[in-house]
């Protein structure tokens, strides 16, 4: 259809969205309830597209695939789109998660509800844009493209410290990528493309991975984030409404891991392997700190913002391993923990709207009153520690399996992340779920309703399903982590023979 | 014939400035004949007539670099792109003005008249091939803004903010034509072929100081730092309208002026002043950045953010490279479409007869005022340099430009400071949409739709179809190297 592919619709159907909605007028009331219905029919729309896309996947081939390429700045800087084995996955997560995010607003954002939806379709534009661009410059365009929408939507709709947060969550993220910006740049000038395919077959010189590795890493570290960069993310989380939390946990920082995977890893193996022990060091100060601050928490979505921070730490352990074990690893908790910290945040949210309090004490003994909502938050709190059976578990033993293979004091250190996180997630739990239901104010509290079901629902059978099955994601990323392995491989014992050969006398 | 040749130069590549200056003329006495009912008239012929010059403009061959005049006016790509962008920038500024001027009732033929004699000077400044061309269209441009500035004349700001612009105005013309002199006196000639072959050779000191001079002169008419310091009250004391004015098309007038010295007559001397546009480069980016911070009138906020973006452009010129000119280009067109639209909402804020121009005065725009608030977030996202919008293309060409030239420290200062700048932008988008609403203001003029909407478009869609505006720059750049 006029010479765009799925990809494209995937892109165009919510802006479409957004611009409907835009469209609406009349009594406020009558526009609430029809940009409700408007923004979940657009999201739906582009859940079943993306599955139609999904069914057109080829699982088994590392290749980018459904790729479509227009002519845009110049012949070398196309607006080219496709999938691979990694990004696919996420532009699913993303679309699932979308549906969620309006039902968690349906009755919890009153104000301004036309634009909060419109700021919501044209940030999942820029997400699946992110995961599904094929050009460097396109990438940018997407992956900064989602601070304007973010920034309104935790400015306008967020809670009493949201100015702060927002200029904080901004700032942070915009320092990070105008120096990836000039990494772009120069990778252009060097590759004379920015065509991630071409730039994969292209070796940048040893010393000029170095330069754009740090580059890309301010980018991606923020993004994530990495300790001590997380910071923004702690105030972004508590003060964002529901659902700007379960996008940002769920997918915004996915972009951070997605871009090491796409840029770091594929393009600049050489830096990576140089820099592995510093990121090494990042990763287990993130998993042990922020693990530690998370128990002493008093705000249940800073615990979960928290866990956040370790979750990522694992993920980017996982993928410098540059172990096959380790990043399937990453990757795989990569996708658990999109559901995963969307499910706490959506049920830390159930709570909200009933109490307008997200005080640990504030809460105690609610399985007496909501044993649905006790059920589900279990589920999502197991698997937020990794037991087996759920798909936290095999996200972190994978990544965990390739960190014993990089290096034995990595994992040695890394493994107290996995005690700590069941220190703090039961323990919260115990606190908010069980004990006495002593507190006057609890005594009413109403269980889950179909509305809350049909969010919460979608995700415990996921996190049950890919615990014990775990195989449709793995399979769908493994030709391409053996793709990547390859080259990654290939371009390492390049520069050994050549370190080899320069010693050698004429 | 070359005997009828060296009687009457070719017109052809001068008929945009010659049209505009029989009209000009025309304009005059159909307003001296008329008196002050003629105001109206008078800035509609004047649109037309820019309209008119615009076409023309459009029309000229693309190929190629016609010189006339003995080699003085130079009509190429370059000339054409730059000329198109001052005519827009004039006309978006007496459809800007009318209604502005009628309701402060300070409504006068001349406004328009001089306007167009402006333009004509900056059409010559763009044009110039040498020294005294450039000198002329310069000073006719010059005299012209210093009027407008002090057009408000019972005013005491606006008088003011003529005063102080004629004063500086005429040091640094000095400045620029003793530099000038300096060049002709070591080169030998005027023009600017002329210069490229003499200095070919060798550089000497004089015209060194020359190019100092040229160069000091230059900045100020681009209100680059160090020689900024009339731009804020300038802008502030000024009417609106005007300030939009001086904030576009002179720019565009000024920015093409450095080219044609730097670019056309010093190409080969490179080393000399590429380490002065470096530092007024980020001298620029820096102050503009922040200094903008604590501005509470937007009036100089915007003539700040005019500083920063400047210093922006001249990343592109002191590359020195075809890739910085285009970046330069490319700048100048979305800076156009952004500042036209920034301002076009700044004279809709309007009370009962009360203009309104503090920062606070923006508060919870976005509930009485929805699409306005949207429109001057998306020019403030833009002018932050945010993608998907227009801003994020033209820094990231400048910037291209810079890596290019190996320029990396000047790149990495240049998106630093930019993040900076961000900050006052998005303070502003903070205060319509997270502050609480005032009272709603009147109804916007047509001739403001109009200029918003078009400059909306450029900012917002930009992004869908970058390739012609790119295609073009670097046409305009092939054509000066």
């Amino acid at each position: 259809m006029l010479g765009l592919g799925i990809l494209s619709g995937l892109l165009i159907v919510p802006l479409c969205g957004a611009a409907f909605l835009l469209t609406l007028n009349g009594d406020e009331a009558t526009v609430a309830r029809n940009s409700r219905w408007a923004a979940l029919a657009t999201t739906v729309v582009t859940f079943l597209l993306s599955l139609v896309a999904w069914s057109r996947y080829d699982t088994t081939s590392a290749a980018y695939q459904l790729v479509e390429s227009h002519p845009w700045l110049t012949e070398t800087i196309r607006f080219k789109l496709g999938v691979d084995g990694f990004s696919m996955p996420l532009v699913l997560l993303t679309t699932l998660l979308m549906p969620i995010c309006i039902g968690a607003s349906w009755v919890g954002i009153q104000t301004r509800l036309k634009e909060y939806f419109v700021a919501f379709l044209v940030l999942e534009t820029m997400m699946i844009g992110v995961f599904v661009s094929l050009d460097l410059v396109v990438l940018y365009l997407f992956f900064e493209g989602t601070l304007i929408p973010m920034f309104l939507i935790v400015g306008i709709w967020g809670s009493k410290g949201r100015i702060y947060a927002t200029f904080k969550f901004f700032f942070f993220t915009l320092f990070g990528s105008v120096l990836m910006l000039l990494g772009v740049i120069a990778m252009y000038w060097e590759a004379g493309t920015t065509d991630i395919p071409q730039l994969l077959q292209h070796r940048f010189p040893a010393h000029m991975q170095t330069w754009l590795w740090l580059a890309f890493f301010a980018a991606f570290a923020v993004k994530l984030p990495k300790w001590p960069l997380h910071t923004w993310l702690l105030d972004a989380h508590v003060e964002a409404p529901t659902a700007g939390s379960v996008i940002l946990a769920g997918v915004l920082l996915k972009m951070g891991g997605y871009g090491f995977i796409r840029i770091s890893l594929s393009m600049l193996p050489l830096a990576c392997r140089e820099f592995a022990p510093l990121v090494f060091a990042l990763a287990i100060c993130a998993i042990i700190f922020a693990s530690v601050a998370a128990m002493m928490q008093t705000d249940i979505k800073k615990l979960v913002a928290y866990s956040s921070v370790a979750h990522m730490g694992f993920v980017t352990l996982g993928l410098f391993t540059m172990t096959e074990q380790g990043i399937q690893g990453a990757w795989f908790l990569m996708i658990s923990h999109g559901l995963v910290s969307s499910a706490l945040f959506l049920s830390v949210g159930v709570l909200y709207d009933r109490m307008h309090t997200r005080e640990i004490a504030a809460y105690g003994g609610l399985v007496k009153r909501m044993p649905l909502y006790a059920v589900a938050m279990m589920v999502f709190t197991m698997a937020n520690v990794g037991l087996p059976g759920t798909s936290g578990f095999i996200g972190e033993f994978l990544a965990m399996v390739g960190a014993f293979k990089a290096n034995p004091h990595v994992a040695f250190f890394a493994v107290f992340g996995i005690i700590l996180s069941a220190c703090y997630a039961l323990w919260v739990y115990a606190r908010v779920v069980f004990g006495k239901l002593e507190k006057p104010s609890l005594r009413n509290i109403k269980d889950l309703d179909t509305r809350e079901m049909l969010m919460l629902g979608p995700l415990v059978a996921l996190i049950i399903y890919y615990g014990v099955h775990p195989g449709p994601i793995l399979d769908t990323f493994a030709p391409s982590t053996d793709a990547l392995m390859v080259s990654m491989k290939a371009a390492l014992s390049n520069t050994q023979t050549a370190a080899a050969a320069l010693p050698v006398p004429r | 014939m070359p005997t009828v040749h060296s009687v009457l130069p070719s017109l052809a590549p001068l008929m945009p400035e010659i049209i505009l200056g029989v009209g000009v003329m025309l304009l005059i006495l159909y307003g001296a004949w008329r008196g002050e009912r003629s105001a109206e008239s008078v800035s509609i012929g004047a649109l037309v007539l820019l309209l008119v010059a615009l076409s023309v403009v459009l029309s000229q061959p693309t190929q190629g670099r016609i010189t006339t005049l003995s080699g003085a006016f130079v009509s190429d790509t370059f000339a054409k792109v730059m000329k198109t962008l001052v005519l827009l920038g004039s006309s978006a500024t007496i459809l800007l003005a009318h209604d502005y001027f009628r309701r402060e009732r300070i409504e006068r033929f001349e406004f328009p008249v001089l306007i167009v004699l402006c333009t004509i000077g900056m059409m010559v400044m763009v044009s110039a091939n040498d020294l005294i061309a450039l000198y002329l269209g310069l000073e006719l441009q010059s005299l012209a803004a210093y009027v407008i500035a002090a057009i408000h004349r019972d005013d005491v700001k606006s008088t003011e903010a003529g005063l102080k612009y004629f004063v500086l105005g005429a040091l640094s013309s000095g400045m620029l034509l003793y530099g000038a002199s300096l060049l002709y006196g070591f080169t030998g000639t005027v023009s600017f072929p002329g210069i490229v072959s003499a200095l070919n050779e060798n550089a000497g000191f004089g015209a060194m100081l020359g190019i100092v001079f040229v160069a000091a002169g230059v900045c100020f008419k681009l209100a680059a730092v160090p020689f900024h310091m009339w731009t804020p009250d300038v802008y502030e004391g000024s009417p609106t309208p005007v300030t939009a004015f001086f904030a576009s098309a002179p720019k565009m007038a000024a920015v093409s002026m450095t080219v044609r010295v730097f670019i056309g007559a010093l190409p080969d001397v490179t080393a000399i002043w590429q380490q002065i546009f470096i530092f007024v480069a980020i001298a620029s980016m820096a102050l503009g950045s922040f200094a903008a911070i604590g501005q509470r009138s937007i009036k100089r906020l915007m003539a700040y953010s005019s500083i920063a973006n400047i210093g922006y452009a001249l990343i592109g010129l002191a590359a020195g490279t075809e890739q910085g000119i285009s970046g330069l280009v490319i700048y100048m067109v979305i800076y156009l479409a952004m500042t036209l639209g920034a301002f076009a909402i700044i004279l809709s804020l309007r009370r009962r007869d009360v203009m309104f121009e503090s920062i606070d005065d923006l508060s919870g725009l976005s509930r009485t005022h929805p699409w306005l608030a949207f429109c001057l977030a998306m020019m403030m996202f833009s002018l932050a340099g945010i993608p998907p919008l227009a801003g994020f293309f033209a820094k990231f060409y400048v910037f291209a430009a810079a890596i290019k030239a190996g320029l990396v420290t000047l790149a990495v200062i240049g998106v630093v400071t930019s993040v900076v700048g961000a900050f006052y932008y998005l303070r502003i988008v903070k205060i319509m949409y997270f502050d609480e609403a005032k009272e709603p203001y009147e109804a916007m003029a047509p001739g403001l739709r109009v200029v918003l909407a078009l400059s909306s478009v450029v900012v917002m869609l930009f992004f869908l179809v970058p390739g012609p505006l790119v295609g073009v720059a670097g046409r305009a750049a092939k054509s000066l190297f």
